[in-house]
């Protein structure tokens, strides 16, 4: 975000507790006292105004950098987000555009209830017109959303509490990952498991087990994007190993593996030798109990067990 | 902050009227009078099933965006609600790109993908055009946050409904439009209906007065009276633009038609009230004797701009009905600007689903 500030004028940093707090999360740390109020703004607890204030100050070529304490907030915001910010430029027949990007955590696994622990990537990606993008790793983030602040289209971005204490390589030069660009985040000759977000962490941990205790070998593809969506990658992988399993972290009716497996079946239906198998979050409201939220979440034991299943 | 004062006892000599050339004035009233002809034509359309969906007509309320827009300078921006025709010929909007989105078709303003309630004109300062209830008021907070970002000395007019002022989103932007002062003025049309709901059924209290809650400056005129919209309108302007102080002001208006195409307009009100203010306030009539009686038209004049406005919202709606529709393979185009830009296209990956 530094790297975005110091390159265009027109970026600006606003959210709640992102200035003098800063950060709820410390994401946007040290960047008051460097870039000062102007560029990086504390906003009221106050989510419908400020994001629809930032979306009409982008119809005007500011560049907002809009934080959402959580991405679960976005629902008090949701007319702002998804009748505004989304259908703005088509109902103008393209003569306007909002850059704008809103950012924050989207996950579950904190313990904080059902209200705090939405993953609206599904929700936000049905609303053509907006850019959904969920990074996995530090390097993926950066790149991503340096991306994400030159897109002169509205994009969600997707992060996760849980992985902000994940440390990670992070070159100092400046380097950007296209949006729409997945990641193969290990090479595979058996199985293909399709994810992204934290799930991809775990993936990789039960490729690890796959590999040494089943003499399996699984590819991770990493979507990193949800819209665009790099489909192709996911194709060329399902292609070598003709098994599927897709992990989210999302509720599972309508989810990102849902449609993904849709096309997998309508692209690719020759080259598969089993049914593609989906791992979701168990559906109900996320639960507070500790120990049994990490059930209710895709985890190494599940994923696993999915995998050992599309692999029977 | 308290209600700002000082309105004239005749709007005429008020400050920033005083000195209007005859032709000003003349043009004040054509453009009302072809706000209410575009109005009368496009309610001719609907009837004749050429538009579809919603449509809510601006007849009646002529004297606010008229009065409002005509103080518009170069940094000077609106944002409206879905009740827009108005507004889009008052920013200067031309009949035919607006009659043809009415009709659906891919001359109008939107391409046909707007409709009634979404008209935009970004070249002329004009954002829309907006469907849900207070639902731009943000985006106009916006505007005025952009303005002052950019170091520009212009103002906001954030429009809304007098149905809209008890929507959270207007309150959220009130607070931070104070909070910041940024310079947008919040102009609420009070035309008394919220749909078919009065304002004495929906809204506690007096609905400007809210802004000193928010500490902000607050006010109320007239407004059949273009002469009283500006004169409020150009000390809350001149506010916004040289001191970013935000304010709201209250504009008593009335619609003559119903809420939309879709309300016969017969449960609420009595047709009596209607003539009522017809014959006593309408902004069009009143304005014209007034010119008349000033001798900056004749009668022959005003008779002459108003055959003109039929002409032209006539010639718009044969404009629309030559027009050709959107294709299919428009649906798709003008959703991401990255593809309507493939040259610029940095991402990669599908974007499109089926």
């Amino acid at each position: 975000m530094a790297e975005e500030i110091e390159n265009d004028e027109n970026v600006v940093i606003l959210g709640e507790e992102v200035g003098e707090f800063n950060g709820s999360y410390k994401v946007t740390e040290g960047l008051l006292e460097k870039y000062g109020p102007k560029r990086i703004v504390d906003t009221p607890i106050s989510e419908a105004g400020f994001i629809g204030m930032g979306v009409g100050a982008s119809m005007l070529g500011v560049r907002p950098v809009m934080e959402l304490m959580f991405w679960s907030f976005y629902s008090v915001a949701f007319d702002q987000i998804l009748n505004n910010a989304a259908n703005v430029r088509y109902m103008s027949g393209g003569l306007i555009n909002c850059p704008i990007v809103i950012r924050g955590p989207a996950n579950g696994g904190t313990n904080v209830g059902a209200t705090h622990s939405h993953t609206p990537e599904n929700v936000l990606a049905n609303h053509p017109g907006v850019k959904v993008v969920v990074p996995s790793t530090a390097y993926d983030a950066k790149g991503l959303l340096k991306s994400a602040i030159r897109d002169n289209d509205p994009v969600m971005f997707l992060e996760n509490t849980l992985l902000y204490g994940v440390k990670g390589e992070v070159p100092e030069e400046e380097y950007f990952i296209p949006l729409g660009l997945a990641d193969v985040k290990r090479e595979g000759t058996d199985l293909t498991i399709v994810t992204y977000g934290r799930c991809v962490l775990h993936s990789l941990e039960v490729a690890e087990i796959l590999e040494k205790e089943h003499e399996i070998s699984a590819e991770v593809v990493d979507l990193r994007s949800i819209r665009p969506l790099d489909i192709d990658t996911v194709l060329k992988s399902v292609a070598k190993t003709h098994r599927v399993l897709i992990v989210e972290e999302q509720k599972p009716f309508c989810s990102v593996a849902t449609q993904v497996a849709y096309m997998i079946q309508s692209e690719a239906f020759d080259e598969l030798d089993a049914p593609i198998k989906r791992l979701s979050t168990i559906d109900a409201p996320a639960i507070y109990s500790p120990p049994i939220e990490i059930e209710q979440l895709p985890n190494p034991k599940r994923i696993l067990a999915a995998a050992l299943e599309v692999m029977a | 902050m308290s209600k700002t004062s000082t309105k004239s006892a005749d709007t005429a000599k008020a400050a920033i009227n005083k000195d209007l050339s005859k032709e000003e004035k003349q043009e004040f009233l054509r453009t009302m009078m072809r706000i209410r002809r575009f109005e009368e034509r496009s309610l001719r359309a609907y009837q004749g099933k050429k538009i579809g969906g919603f449509m809510h007509a601006y007849i009646g309320q002529e004297a606010v965006a008229v009065g409002c827009c005509s103080l518009m300078g170069e940094n000077d921006h609106a944002i409206t609600t879905y009740r827009d025709h108005g507004h889009a010929i008052a920013v200067g909007m031309g009949m035919n790109e607006q009659m043809a989105e009415l009709y659906g078709k891919a001359t109008g303003c939107s391409k046909g993908k707007g409709g009634s309630m979404h008209f935009f004109a970004p070249d002329l300062n004009f954002w829309g055009g907006h469907g849900i209830v207070g639902g731009q008021i943000p985006l106009g907070t916006g505007l005025a946050y952009a303005l002052k970002y950019k170091g520009l000395k212009g103002a906001s007019m954030a429009f809304l409904g007098d149905g809209a002022v008890n929507q959270g989103a207007v309150h959220e932007s009130y607070n931070l439009a104070a909070l910041w002062q940024l310079p947008v003025v919040f102009v609420i049309e009070n035309n008394g209906y919220s749909m078919g709901t009065s304002q004495a059924r929906s809204s506690a209290g007096e609905l400007s007065k809210r802004a000193a809650g928010y500490d902000m400056s607050w006010d109320a005129c007239d407004g059949h009276d273009v002469y009283a919209v500006r004169e409020i309108m150009d000390k809350h302007l001149t506010m916004a633009r040289e001191k970013c102080e935000p304010s709201v002001v209250e504009v008593r208006t009335y619609r003559y038609r119903g809420h939309s195409v879709s309300d016969p307009d017969n449960t609420y009100r009595r047709k009596s009230d209607i003539e009522e203010y017809r014959k006593t306030k309408d902004p069009i009539q009143t304005f014209q004797q007034r010119l008349i009686d000033e001798g900056s038209i004749t009668a022959e004049e005003a008779t002459k701009i108003d055959k003109a406005a039929r002409a032209e919202a006539e010639a718009a709606a044969e404009f629309a009905e030559a027009s050709p529709w959107p294709t299919v393979e428009d649906i798709q185009k003008d959703v991401y600007w990255e593809v309507d830009n493939p040259s610029e296209r940095k991402s990669t990956g599908r974007i499109f689903f089926n």
